[in-house]
């Protein structure tokens, strides 16, 4: 009885939110900020969900998502440049013959297949990201939790580095980035792969290998004396996580439509780690909510912390470029000292779990100042 | 390459790499006593070189780097009480996000205040007078630095091994808690390690960036990484050996940029970072710590 009033409920919400997509689809130029805040929301909530699989519920603290994105959204790229505007994109060093060569060859396969091309951009750049993480997860997945930190991070350095080489100028245009990106048909197109990505490891984790992966989490010499094959664990939760960040780097490519090198800083792996922070580490629902929660608050609702603001003649002090980012950090910060649980702890969100909070809510404010809540 | 080009570019390297052999001991010694990889403190080195453009605004550089390195000294201090005394008994992943958070927040702070765009840094005519050895002609601060980095190394190491404060600190690295138990005031044991490692990074600030000539929001990231990798080289928790693998990576690089292989200099500390975990976890001189259940 319970389980179908709480179906009827997530149904509802799927089909509000799917009305809701189709009137901002409709209305895009109206509402442009909110639809330019959910589709990069969104993308950010499958990037977040999959660091979250790999720190909050494997408890491997990898700090390479900047890099593996950086892999996704350059294949990605590669494959989504149209052919006839290629030569332009490359107009400094030239294009390498290979990248030709594949392209025409993209350009003679039927149509379905070409009709398919951004699913299948998109898997490439996962599969040659989960490629990079297999490589060198052998080394680094033996290193303890604060070494594999630094190791991770210097990979996505070392990515970067690559990438913007000079010797790399004919593949990923050097410093120039790649421009001409083959876009999104519509919103419901990002949400959707975003939902089958997130789906997947909703379902991993709730599989036997989640189970694993979580007892690794507690403890991980405590699960290899119950028998967990703790390095094909790992590893396996290092390279889908890596699927993932990566196909969540070619979404964001295909969004903004050109990248560059400057993109996949470092900052960009705090960014995501300050959405999984706020959102609750081991907690997947958090990680959506907080995703759309920072992205809207960082795009929109408070951007104008970076411009000065006058109330009046009086200038407000502080409110300039870079402000927005400072409260961030200071966020980031006081969340991690003083309420460690996020938003949603390692709880998932469920219309049941609304419904108590709900209750709480009213008990408290029916007796005001009365009975101690612990 | 002729011997002379070859001789200038180790006198480089050897400088370089005695300004990361500055930063490395501040790794050293905060991961040597609390376990954690201080993010922040690549940061802290690249907060002083701002400090430095500052002071040397109004000020003569004799006052200027005094007051340079105790503001750093106060900035390390504070960044510890505030960030990571709160999470003494939290867990390991919560401190490092704490960390990341601190070098995040000193990032954006220096975007902020100062603009992403490089400042020049300040010519301290002192250190730029152009020395000639033979066909080597090289500015002050390149000899300078090897040599002020040994003299610190040495008064440091007198510090820990014959003063009060030196027992207490290889104490509490020792075992956290028996030391607490033997009253050792371990905040403040704490709080001295993060002076030394702030001073010593002020230090290496000045001397790097008045070789590089330009500080951004950003310029602390790279050095503060690889100076982590300088102190793993070394073994960490040990300061000797946070400065061999200072100068080991500052050659290493040196040598691999004149090569031509600049954008693999990075890579390759990295790369030395996973050999030398796999092979020899305790690096060059540290101890080995086995792991209790």
């Amino acid at each position: 009885m319970k389980t179908s009033k709480n179906l009827i409920y997530s149904l509802i919400l799927a089909v509000v939110t799917l009305a809701l997509l189709f009137f901002l689809e409709v209305n895009k130029a109206k509402y442009g900020m909110a639809y330019t805040v959910l589709t990069k929301g969104i993308i950010l909530a499958v990037v977040a969900v999959s660091m979250n699989l790999v720190t909050g519920f494997t408890g491997l603290f990898s700090l390479g998502q900047a890099g593996f994105m950086a892999i996704g959204a350059y294949v990605t790229a590669i494959f989504l440049i149209p052919t006839n505007s290629i030569e332009e994109v490359y107009y400094m060093s030239g294009v390498s013959p290979a990248i030709l060569t594949f392209k025409t060859w993209l350009e003679s396969t039927p149509l379905w297949f070409q009709s398919l091309l951004p699913y299948i951009a998109l898997t490439a750049g996962g599969l040659v990201a989960a490629l990079f993480a297999a490589l060198i997860g052998i080394p680094v997945l033996r290193l303890k939790s604060d070494y594999l930190a630094i190791a991770t991070l210097g990979f996505s350095e070392i990515m970067r580095a690559i990438i913007s080489s000079p010797q790399m100028d004919t593949i990923t245009n050097g410093s120039y980035g790649l421009k001409k990106i083959q876009g999104f048909s519509s919103l419901i197109q990002v949400f959707l792969i975003a939902a089958v990505c997130i789906t997947f490891m909703i379902l991993l984790i709730r599989s036997t290998y989640g189970r694993a992966f979580k007892a690794i989490r507690e403890d991980e010499i405590a699960a290899e004396a119950m028998g967990i094959n703790l390095f094909k664990h790992k590893s396996l939760s290092f390279i889908i996580g890596s699927f993932f960040a990566a196909v969540s780097g070619g979404m964001l490519a295909m969004f903004m439509r050109s990248i560059d090198a400057k993109t996949f800083t470092v900052s960009l792996t705090y960014d995501i780690l300050l959405i999984v922070v706020v959102g609750g580490i081991g907690s997947i629902t958090g990680s959506i909510l907080s995703s759309l929660l920072v992205t809207a608050s960082k795009e929109w609702w408070l951007r104008f912390f970076d411009s000065p603001l006058y109330i009046g003649s009086f200038q407000v002090p502080l409110f300039k470029t870079g402000f927005r980012m400072v409260i961030f950090s200071v966020v980031l910060l006081l969340i991690v000292l003083f309420y460690q649980r996020g938003l949603m702890g390692r709880n998932e969100f469920s219309w049941d779990g609304l419904a108590k909070a709900f209750n709480k809510l009213k008990s408290k404010s029916s007796n005001k100042g009365g009975s101690k809540i612990a | 390459m002729t011997l002379s080009t070859l001789f200038q570019h180790i006198l480089t390297g050897i400088s370089l790499g005695g300004a990361y052999a500055l930063i490395a001991i501040g790794y050293t010694m905060v991961y040597g006593i609390l376990r954690l990889i201080n993010f922040a403190h690549g940061d802290i080195f690249m907060m002083a070189g701002y400090f430095m453009i500052f002071a040397m605004v109004s000020l003569p550089w004799q006052i200027a780097i005094p007051l340079v390195c105790i503001i750093t000294v106060i900035l390390g201090v504070v960044i510890e009480r505030v960030a990571y005394k709160p999470l003494r008994s939290a867990p390991r992943m919560s401190i490092m996000i704490s960390a990341i958070a601190i070098s995040y927040l000193l990032q954006n702070l220096a975007t902020y205040l100062f603009t992403a765009l490089p400042r020049a840094f300040p010519e301290i005519p002192f250190l730029k007078k152009i020395f000639q050895i033979g066909n080597v002609s090289s500015s002050l601060v390149t000899f300078i630095t090897p040599i002020l980095t040994i003299i610190l190394v040495v008064g440091l190491m007198f510090l820990i091994n014959h003063t009060k404060i030196g027992m207490a600190m290889r104490a509490v690295s020792k075992d956290f808690e028996t030391a607490q138990l033997m009253g050792i005031r371990i905040n403040n044991v704490i709080s001295a390690t993060f002076a030394i490692g702030s001073f010593l990074a002020a230090v290496g600030a000045i001397l790097y960036f008045t070789d590089r000539m330009s500080v951004t929001p950003f310029s602390g990231m790279l050095p503060g990484l690889k100076c982590f990798v300088a102190a793993v080289l070394g073994g960490i928790g040990s300061i000797p050996g946070a400065m061999v693998g200072g100068f080991v990576i500052g050659l290493c690089e040196t040598i691999l940029v004149a090569m031509g292989y600049s954008t693999f200099s990075d890579a390759f500390t990295f790369t030395l970072l996973i050999i030398i975990l796999l092979f020899r976890p305790t690096g060059l001189f540290g101890e080995k710590i086995i792991d209790k259940v």
